[in-house]
């Protein structure tokens, strides 16, 4: 497989993540919605540290912080930084068994809902109610099923 | 390492400067398709819906939107007559004041974005003629107003999100003060009252028309909570909007007549945080009950 094809698989489970990050929910489960973009975002760092890179996750920080209508740098600060530590880690993430990776990926997302909570404490003195820590975990309790179904399209689309 | 840079860049940027409008514009502009995308369900659903309906639906409903037009009408012809009487005291006294606002009705887009702040996305953009900071109602009250402009779709910023200020006044007795949004979507607080102002709960609150953004007189919210405790300088006061601003689809933008007020310095951009002018405004306002210089709105009868 050409490596065009390869980066058009990436880019479009990026986009189906954004596509999910901004699907309508009822307002009470809105804090609940897991971070997408971000689960994605580490699959492919995690398998493909050679293909997406600290630069891939800015882009894909802005396009979502635009998308969102977040204060623009906001989403590409955070996914630079987890994406730098992912690709900083992923020797060893690998062959973790499947618990232990939901482990890494909590740190990493709640890594990522730190930078969140610096820029909206920063930016409008607020800070955002205990739902918003949800996300983490349940970004964590989705990994395994995240991690098996993109394994399933890298082999299928052998992107490699 | 520049990644970071460049975003904490980008950061203090849009918060500090609002340089990048155009840079957002465009991006939006591209990423439009993943809106329509994430729109689409619930827009065809709502078509299959109104396909399907049955007859006897559409007539009872026809029914009773004709009553209510006719309701609506006699009550317009009130109104006319009551702008005419206006107008004319208005000319009497020499001081000029155009009523009429161009409306246009767009539809919201089921989007969900930053839980955190308080906007949504409507389907007309700089193609139909909208701009940045124009005001945007829905059939009860002010929603807010537009904050970015693409060709074709735009976002509005609520009056009750955290960074939005908007002037009003009190219907009763013309008192003028300060709506700050809260970031709850049923709250705004007025905390520029001082507590010996004349302020009670139910108090419906206007739109004043200073700053100039938004037309005067359009209903804002109404008075739900008063806390006065002696030993402070102000009393809490907490407001309701009208708006319906969780369930509205539909929303009206409005052009207003160009600029006949004096505008005094209170520009109340929403991104920015409230200037001093906005502060002494709400604090100077209050100790005369009847507004001096302001024009009184009065569409209401």
């Amino acid at each position: 497989m050409s490596t065009g094809q390869g980066r058009l698989i990436i880019v479009v489970t990026v986009c189906v993540a954004m596509l999910l990050a901004i699907l309508p929910m009822p307002d009470w489960a809105r804090p609940f919605r897991p971070p997408w973009v971000t689960l994605v975002l580490i699959y492919w760092a995690i398998a493909l540290p050679h293909r997406v890179g600290v630069g891939s996750g800015f882009v894909a920080g802005i396009v979502l912080d635009v998308l969102t209508g977040a204060l623009l740098g906001q989403h590409a600060l955070a996914m630079s930084v987890v994406v730098f530590i992912a690709i900083q880690l992923h020797q060893r993430i690998r062959v973790f068994p499947f618990w232990q990776q939901s482990l890494g990926i909590l740190v990493l997302l709640i890594v990522e809902h730190l930078f969140g909570l610096w820029i909206t404490g920063a930016t409008r003195g607020t800070a955002p109610a205990l739902q918003y820590w949800a996300g983490p975990f349940i970004g964590a309790l989705l990994w395994p099923w995240t991690f098996v179904t993109l394994r399933k399209v890298r082999r299928h689309f052998k992107v490699t | 390492m520049v990644a970071v840079i460049l975003s904490l860049t980008l950061l203090v940027l849009d918060h500090r400067f609002h340089h990048l409008q155009q840079l957002r514009s465009a991006l939006a502009f591209v990423t439009y398709p993943l809106h329509y995308l994430a729109d689409l369900p619930f827009t065809a659903s709502r078509w299959l819906s109104e396909t399907t309906s049955s007859r006897d639906t559409l007539l009872q409903q026809n029914r009773e939107l004709r009553d209510e037009n006719l309701r609506l009408r006699a009550e317009l012809q009130k109104y006319e007559s009551l702008q005419a009487e206006n107008m004319r005291l208005r000319d009497l006294v020499d001081s000029s004041f155009k009523v009429g606002d161009r409306v246009l009705v767009a539809e919201l887009s089921s989007v969900d974005l930053d839980p955190y702040k308080q906007q949504v996305i409507i389907n007309k953009g700089a193609i139909s003629g909208v701009f940045e900071g124009q005001p945007v109602l829905d059939a009860h009250a002010v929603m807010g107003q537009v904050t970015n402009v693409t060709p074709l779709s735009s976002t509005v910023l609520l009056i009750t999100d955290t960074s939005h200020a908007l002037p009003v006044q009190v219907l009763r007795n013309g008192l003028r003060t300060i709506a700050l949004g809260t970031g709850h979507i049923d709250e705004l607080k007025l905390p520029y009252l001082p507590t010996n102002s004349d302020i009670v709960e139910g108090d419906l609150l206007v739109t004043s028309g200073l700053g100039g953004k938004f037309p005067p007189g359009y209903p804002v919210a109404r008075v739900t909570r008063i806390d006065r405790s002696p030993d402070a300088p102000f009393s809490n006061v907490v407001a309701q909007p009208r708006a319906h601003l969780d369930r509205s689809r539909e929303v009206l933008l409005v052009w207003t007549v160009p600029n006949q007020l004096p505008v005094p310095g209170d520009p109340v951009a929403p991104p920015a945080p409230l200037a001093p002018a906005t502060g002494n405004d709400g604090a100077a306002g209050t100790g005369d009950a009847a507004p001096d210089t302001t024009p009184d709105p009065e569409p209401q009868a």
